[in-house]
């Protein structure tokens, strides 16, 4: 503490300058009210979220039909298994800090290491996993159409499992329509990456395919979304159809509307920032430990902090887990 | 400070407890997520699937054990509790409720409205 705090001498004095009316230092005070205010700033997120989707209430994507990847499980339908394991090593990583701050109040410094480092591997991990779920969301899986009024339309079979655009595509190999880059073209101008398959292969393809539908963003009663019919389905493609998108990004969204990707995007990416973060404080710490900084201190106080921090980043999960996958 | 400098003894007990019943919670989570029971998913309570409140409701009690056990404010002081606990949850409900009431207005525009989104 003698290190951390300065001490005024006038502690016994109310109004002296040195009293701690919360009885907490002051590092660890301002720890509390700025986890307070990202808090807040989460909220603001996650309540922006929440309008977005009451906006769209009836036609929002299903969660579980666009997390549905596992590791080495290709193909396999496996929604929120991923995520799931994803919380479990978030909350383990905050059990293995706070078992670190508990050591680090019995001053044994051999433990507070252990369990620091075991800390900074689960966050460590929980990024890299996190990293992966977005390279599933950006690739996408099946592809869909996109309408003029910025409507996403998916294939379906019989059954009502997707169906792969290139399991429909007729490739017309005639076709030579290039990529324009600044090189080829106009030369300050370029387009954005072309899609495999041309809108026309699609048609082609879907025309011979007697068995496919499409399936519109609507959602039923069921909280499924609405299956055409066969003409209904061959009407809205010929008519409204412009375009291919495969895979998200901020602006065009197989899976549904681009806000959910928006959001997406924006709130793990926020948190996924705090877990990284958390791990560099956390190495500095751990470094620190390592060194016998709070040995010689004679007190583990800053392990306490930035435990703080990194069970405030759990605590966030615990929430964006909710609302994006569960809910 | 005053809490943990006067005793040392060690409460890894109640850590592993805690973690427990975390997981737990995750547990009956996911598992509710994935089968979605029908009587759970048709039944509405205030405009919203009581599947959803009891996720809502499971979610704000894993936060409790995390904030009052893992992050240690149970041992705080009141003011410190009070300042840090009253002043989110205040800001946030009210947060919530004014953006949920104004999106679900603007969904009842669009629907309602002359406009076709759908084309």
């Amino acid at each position: 503490m003698e290190t951390a705090v300065t001490k005024t001498g006038t502690e016994d004095k109310i109004w002296g300058g040195g009293n701690q009316p919360l009885k907490v230092s002051y590092g660890k005070m301002m720890m509390w009210f700025f986890i307070l205010s990202d808090a807040l700033t989460f909220s603001g997120f996650l309540a922006a979220y929440g309008f977005s989707r009451f906006k769209f209430i009836d036609s929002w994507p299903i969660a579980d039909e666009v997390f549905n990847h596992f590791p080495f499980l290709h193909g396999v339908d496996a929604p929120m298994y991923y995520v799931a394991l994803m919380t479990f090593i978030l909350i383990f990583s905050s059990v293995t800090m706070v078992l670190a701050v508990d050591a680090g109040h019995q001053m044994k410094q051999k433990k507070v290491i252990l369990y620091m480092f075991l800390t900074i591997i689960g966050g460590a991990i929980f990024v890299g996993s996190q990293a992966w779920e977005w390279k599933n969301f950006i690739k996408g899986e099946y592809g869909a159409i996109e309408t003029r009024g910025g409507q996403i339309l998916q294939f379906v079979d019989a059954d009502g499992h997707r169906v792969k655009l290139e399991d429909i595509a007729i490739v017309d190999h005639h076709s030579d329509r290039a990529q324009h880059e600044s090189k080829n073209g106009i030369w300050y101008d370029k387009e954005a990456t072309l899609p495999t398959y041309t809108i026309a292969e699609i048609k082609a393809g879907f025309t011979k395919r007697k068995d496919i539908v499409l399936r519109t963003q609507i959602l039923t009663d069921k909280g499924e979304k609405t299956i055409l019919s066969r003409e209904e389905s061959l009407k809205r493609l010929n008519k409204d159809a412009i375009g291919i998108v495969e895979g998200a990004n901020l602006v065009h969204n197989e899976y549904g509307t681009p806000l959910f990707a928006n959001f997406f995007f924006f709130i793990t990416g926020f948190h996924g920032f705090h877990v990284f973060s958390g791990v560099i404080i956390n190495i500095i710490i751990f470094i620190n430990v390592i060194l016998g900084t709070y040995e010689r201190r004679k007190n583990y106080e800053m392990v306490e902090k930035v435990g703080l921090y990194w069970h405030f980043v759990d605590l966030v999960w615990v929430f964006v887990f909710t609302f994006f996958y569960l809910v | 400070m005053a809490h943990d400098t006067a005793h040392h003894e060690s409460n890894t007990k109640l850590i592993w407890k805690v973690f427990f019943i975390l997981s737990v919670i995750t547990i009956v989570e996911v598992f509710l997520g994935i089968i979605k029971p029908a009587f759970l998913v048709d039944t509405t309570f205030i405009s919203m699937k009581l599947l959803n409140w009891i996720f809502i409701i499971l979610t704000i009690w894993k936060a409790y054990y995390i904030t009052w056990s893992f992050m240690h404010m149970e041992g705080e002081t009141k003011g410190l509790r009070r300042s840090v606990v009253w002043t989110g949850i205040f800001l946030v409900s009210y947060l919530i409720f004014i953006l949920l009431t104004e999106g679900d207005y603007i969904y009842e525009v669009f629907k309602a409205g002359h406009k076709s989104w759908d084309f």
